[in-house]
């Protein structure tokens, strides 16, 4: 086991490597120098040059990536010379606020994704396990923004038993506190994980419902319920592991739109307003981080799977 | 098992059809479409597929309308004779921008998908092929990629070069060859264990003619099946950069272009400037999905029903 972890961990920090790389190339293909921005459109060529050399931002393509991962590694992201801010600072402002968003729907769904899973695949077919199915479908093929919308204008509108907008509080506390105005979005972003999430669990609870063990256990006469919650529910929950693991991406996607729609100012809004002020620094750091989080939510998925499922953990190394 | 086994009646090719003892061997593509064609759902999901692109294509040519002048004494009028699906803000008819918006919509779809399959099979065949450390690089760049928030560079690229739906797909199309390209080196590892392969080989195929020949044809499954949740994706995706602002530029629109655009008038109760678009967006990527399912159920000779 230890020599899989060790292995999956080498994997994680080349591609972590290849990530900076790719990052880097983007940023210098769609923004090599800042240099006319911070020295004004009068500034002279060599004065452009000296500021270049300064700031790492000359030499070759290989230099200018050494100081550029020299940076990152030092926890220096870039620096936004559109909001005159560093990006550390522009995602330390915001990053609760969005992790709270997504953090909370994401709890949300895996508590109404497993149970609804479970019982599709135990009622298969039934009245109530069509139009799950046919809700998920429709939620799946939605645009996330379309949904936003129209419960904005059912709910926020029509309605009025929401606020159409996120609460704007700087404080977190006070945003956890808003029920009004964060029940919308954090509704939107549970209904819209869950139609994926769903989906998984029923196909995985329908597999372990076939499984001897579960015959077993009927067999022996235990109630359907300490079946369900015992054999069924634990084992239907593995491949959840990598699923959460494995939503970090949609996430990230996710708060870009519901940010965006209601006007909630965490690092989805952020990153739709760096995209009007074309401020590139902001762009790249954000995907830097995004990607960093996407490859440690996998790692993260398959330890806690070797963990949960002693059939991985106790397997002898075939290699 | 001492009793000799009952003698099995003459080989009637004519009759044995219709009495359903014997059938004449059926290829694997033929029960696959027996297959897919009883799924009521696939079949509901390829009529959707069709009436869109026949509706998006061969819809201009029947229905004319003036898209690019507008007519302020008509703009946001409701449904009515003359234009069954209202008018927008700028007084042009909402069923002809649909029209014109699927266009760019399942163009890019399509190209995408196209783009995404080719390049991810055969990256996907040589790795898994070749093997070692050419596999172990190549599916390193696989990882890289993956792991990049694809809408966020999508977004970047657009702002900084400009949409064009050739350019859109292109960018898509590179985001998306990922998974195919691990389906695929998945498939091409068990299959050249197989012995038609080893006897390919012996016979002198050369590597270009055993992954083109013998490998691709193999894992055509796994392919035709991604291909369907390719274009849902890339639909979606060109949705969200035309929401966002981001998309094609006029005259070039697709269908989340008209949509930011209705959504300015959601206190106004401009309904048809938000649903007829919103659900032909709906309809048309269900539709994939319903397909790629059911395709899967198909394929999959695991789960077919002899």
């Amino acid at each position: 086991m230890s020599a899989y972890l060790v292995r999956r961990f080498g994997t994680s920090i080349v591609v972590v490597i290849g990530i900076s790389i790719f990052t880097f190339m983007l940023l210098h293909a769609v923004y090599p120098s800042p240099a006319r921005v911070v020295l004004g459109p009068r500034a002279s060529l060599p004065a452009i040059a000296a500021w270049n050399k300064e700031n790492g931002f000359a030499g070759s393509v290989l230099s200018q990536y050494w100081h550029y991962v020299g940076q990152v590694l030092h926890g220096n992201l870039g620096y936004s010379f559109k909001l005159n801010q560093s990006v550390v600072a522009l995602f330390g402002e915001r990053w609760a606020r969005s992790a709270y968003l997504s953090g909370i729907s994401l709890l949300l769904s895996i508590l109404i994704a497993v149970p609804l899973g479970i019982y599709q695949a135990v009622k298969r077919n039934s009245w109530g396990d069509n139009v799950a199915t046919s809700l998920a479908f429709t939620a799946y093929a939605m645009p996330d923004f379309l949904l936003y919308l129209i419960a904005i204008q059912v709910f926020a509108l029509t309605v009025h038993a929401f606020s159409y907008e996120a609460s704007q509080s700087a404080s977190l506390f006070a945003v956890m506190g808003d029920w009004r105005s964060m029940t919308l979005p954090i509704i939107c972003l549970t209904l819209l994980i869950v139609a994926g999430f769903s989906r998984y669990m029923r196909s995985s609870a329908m597999d372990t419902l076939a499984q001897d063990y579960i015959k077993a256990a009927r067999a022996k006469g235990l109630p359907e319920r300490l079946v369900l919650y015992r054999h069924l529910l634990r084992n239907a929950c593995l491949p959840m592991i990598t699923l959460v693991g494995l939503s970090i991406p949609a996430l990230l996607a996710g708060n870009l739109i519901a940010e965006t729609v209601f006007n909630y100012n965490g690092l989805g809004l952020l990153f739709y307003n760096s995209l009007q002020n074309e401020d590139y620094p902001v762009l790249l750091a954000y995907t830097l981080v995004g990607a960093v989080l996407t490859v440690l939510g996998n790692l993260l998925a398959d330890i806690a799977l070797t963990v949960a499922d002693p059939r991985i953990r106790l397997a002898t190394p075939s290699r | 098992m001492a009793s000799p086994a009952p003698a099995l009646p003459p080989l009637d090719l004519a009759r044995a059809p219709a009495g359903g003892e014997i059938g004449p061997v059926q290829s694997g593509w033929r029960l696959a479409l027996r297959e897919f064609s009883r799924n009521r759902l696939a079949v509901i999901g390829v009529a959707l597929m069709v009436f869109f692109i026949l509706f998006c294509f061969a819809g201009p040519l029947v229905y004319h309308v003036n898209l690019l002048s507008t007519n302020l004494s008509i703009a946001s009028s409701p449904p009515g004779a003359g234009h069954p699906l209202g008018t927008d803000n700028e007084g042009i008819d909402v069923l002809g921008e649909i029209m014109k918006g699927g266009q760019a919509s399942l163009e890019i779809g399509f190209l995408s998908a196209i783009f995404a399959i080719v390049v991810g099979a055969l990256w996907g065949a040589i790795s898994g092929l070749v093997g070692g450390l050419l596999d172990g690089a190549l599916m390193r760049i696989v990882d890289v990629l993956l792991s990049i928030p694809f809408l966020f560079v999508v977004l970047i690229v657009a702002v900084r070069y400009g949409a064009s739906v050739l350019s859109l797909s292109l960018l898509i199309g590179i985001f998306t060859w990922l998974v195919p390209a691990r389906l695929v080196r998945g498939e091409v590892l068990t299959l050249k264990t197989r012995d038609f392969v080893a006897a390919a080989r012996t016979a002198g195929s050369s590597r270009w003619r055993l992954i083109n020949r013998h490998l691709l044809p193999n894992a055509f499954s796994v392919i035709i099946v991604n291909v369907t949740f390719n274009i849902a994706d890339a639909i979606l995706a060109v949705a969200y950069l035309g929401f966002l602002g981001f998309g094609l530029h006029f005259p070039n629109y697709d269908w989340g272009d008209l949509l930011s655009n209705g959504t300015q008038y959601l206190l106004d109760g401009y309904w048809w400037l938000i649903y007829p678009v919103g659900i032909a967006i709906i309809a048309t990527v269900m539709a994939c999905n319903l397909i790629g399912d059911a395709l899967r159920d198909s394929l999959d000779v695991r789960l077919r029903r002899r």
